[in-house]
């Protein structure tokens, strides 16, 4: 289900553990397996547990529990955006707006074409950034006026 | 975004310089010399612990408790494996100083988790990320493997016999998780929902083993310490309130940032090292130490300096040390709304009381921001804050409750105004 690479990188987190622990790589094992296939099936959840060996309910567990998994398909490019206190006071919420409107959608959507979709995040710890969009969960963007948010869209493909 | 020091935990490092976190130039401004020290000397574990108690540093994650004699709870001469854990996991509405740390001058964290292994004899550390900043969980990695290659960190450190190793492991959007026992059941791979203490860590923490845990500003200012002694920290601030401190400010100033500044400066000070007021605006109210610290309003700020003691004379706490400062634009129902609405997202839903309670405080102080609440509802707010507070096993609950609190006893008034007049005073 997962190709050499993917499952390579599961390996490399697996090291990092004791023996008996496997378990500890799980959030690791997730956050690659979604990396690759862009959200958790079912049966990704199940895959990942048979290969670390664990219940596949105490893997569901963790991915329901941490919100940065998908589980749904999600655009080509998941855009969150945090709007808590300190970001709003300089301009979170303004940045989610404009995406709204640029992108006609509304928060959990995906765009018709499948390119974006628009989630609002909790505490990202980057407040002095403010306001900031972390596109497909890994890569943060600071500091997104609407000038910045259109530079960043022009650059995706 | 500004990053400012007077020296300790970003001590000689030049922002402008895009490799400043690289080992090469930690070295050059005197990293892993602590370390040297140490292991050329021969320094003893307790040595060591008594510099560091010497300093008076008070952990940095927000609880302020003595760094040297959390470090004495150890036991030295447990016969299994004992592990040191760090905690980046920094979702605290606020707080971003972790983040730069592990960014921009990621050997100190990696020095002082050294140095504290070596004090307590524990030979494994993981160091948790908050799964946000994911670029900067990267950085770490590269970090650890330049001291790996270096002979820094591993197996038989510096020809010394001591050996540790450390590992980076990522959250991936839990607030709860920056709870040590959360962070904990986390790092086993399972939901981050808190334990029952006692047990404490360090009886019965990783894996069942003994275990300490400490904020990463907390370990990165420990290379310092050793370096330049617990007497010169400790003399950077006040008697009882050590060294410098990180202030992450955020809101409506000029230069937000994180500032590296000696404990006990004024906040008036601080605000004017931050540009003071964006825009010219009048500062209204600042909340001193993460969104979990009751509010405290412009005139009783201006009063306070920035240290544990002197903010929690003034009804607040220091916390993290993450300054979120207002204006008189800020409608006080709405900033609360938002900040209710974060503990009820992020309630791990173990405890009845928070899991509940959070969703109706939420939903209370939406009602009053929308202009239908009523009078009733003020004391409901409070009556369910007394049924929050302290009948939770994590301090969640406890967090909910202090910024409803905080808000009810300094800007009640705006509470009534949107009741009576269902609108806003403010906009």
């Amino acid at each position: 289900m997962l190709t050499a690479d993917s499952l390579f990188q599961i390996d490399l987190e697996l090291k990092k553990y004791p023996e008996s622990q496997k378990r500890s790589a799980v959030m690791s094992a997730l956050r690659i397996a979604q990396s690759e296939l862009g959200w958790l099936s079912q049966d990704t959840i199940k895959f990942v547990a048979g290969y670390l060996g664990l219940m596949p309910m105490a893997v569901y567990e963790v991915a329901t529990f941490y919100n940065m998994y998908d589980l749904a398909p999600r655009g080509k490019y998941k855009l969150t955006v945090c709007t808590n206190l300190p970001c709003a006071l300089s301009g979170g919420e303004d940045a989610l707006d404009y995406l709204k409107r640029k992108l006609s959608i509304s928060i959990g959507e995906v765009t018709a074409d499948g390119r974006f979709s628009l989630h609002e995040g909790e505490c990202m710890g980057a407040c002095g950034y403010a306001p900031v969009v972390l596109v497909n969960n890994h890569s943060m963007c600071r500091n997104m006026t609407p000038q910045a948010i259109d530079s960043m869209l022009a650059e995706f493909d | 975004m500004t990053v400012y020091t007077k020296g300790v935990v970003f001590d000689g490092v030049d922002f402008d310089d895009p490799d400043c976190w690289k080992l090469d130039r930690y070295v050059k401004r005197g990293g892993y010399a602590a370390l040297r020290k140490i292991i050329e000397g021969s320094i003893s574990q307790d040595s060591v612990i008594a510099e560091v108690k010497l300093s008076a540093l008070r952990g940095r994650g927000g609880a302020g408790f003595p760094t040297g004699l959390k470090w004495s709870f150890m036991p030295r001469q447990f016969p299994g494996q004992k592990y040191l854990v760090c905690n980046t996991d920094e979702g605290e509405p606020g707080t971003f100083k972790d983040k730069d740390i592990i960014e921009l001058n990621p050997h100190a964290l990696i020095e002082g988790m050294i140095i504290a292994g070596y004090a307590m004899g524990i030979s494994v550390g993981y160091n948790y990320i908050h799964g946000e900043i994911f670029q900067d969980y990267r950085r770490f990695e590269a970090a650890l493997q330049e001291a790996r290659d270096a002979g820094l960190l591993g197996e038989n450190i510096l020809g010394s016999g001591f050996s540790f190793q450390l590992y980076a492991h990522h959250g991936y959007g839990a607030y709860i998780c920056g709870e040590e026992t959360a962070l904990l059941e986390s790092l086993e791979g399972k939901k981050g929902q808190p334990r029952f203490k006692p047990p404490f860590p360090a009886s019965f923490g990783l894996y069942g083993k003994p275990t300490t845990i400490n904020n990463t500003e907390t370990f990165a200012s420990v290379p310092f310490i050793i370096r330049e002694g617990g007497q010169k920290f400790l003399e950077l601030g006040k008697p009882n309130n050590g060294g410098t401190k990180l202030f992450s400010i955020s809101g409506h100033v000029s230069r937000p940032g994180n500032y590296e500044v000696p404990m006990g400066m004024p906040f008036a000070e601080l605000l004017a090292l931050a540009g003071g007021m964006r825009d010219g605006g009048k500062l209204k109210a600042v909340i001193p130490g993460g969104s979990s610290a009751p509010v405290l309003p412009a005139q009783i700020m201006m009063d306070v300096t920035m240290d544990y003691d002197s903010i929690s004379k003034a009804g607040s706490m220091l916390g993290s040390g993450a300054v979120i400062v207002m204006d008189e634009s800020v409608c006080m129902v709405k900033a609360l709304r938002r900040l209710s609405y974060f503990y009820y997202e992020e309630s791990c839903g173990q405890c009845t009381p928070c899991r509940e309670g959070t969703g109706w405080l939420y939903r209370i102080v939406d009602r009053i921001e929308r202009g239908e609440g009523s009078l009733g509802d003020l004391d409901l707010l409070e009556s369910l804050g007394k049924n929050i507070a302290g009948r939770t096993i994590c301090a969640l609950g406890d967090a909910a409750v202090m910024p409803v609190q905080g808000m009810l006893k300094h800007f009640r008034d705006e509470f009534l105004f949107h009741i009576e007049n269902k609108r806003c005073l403010v906009h």
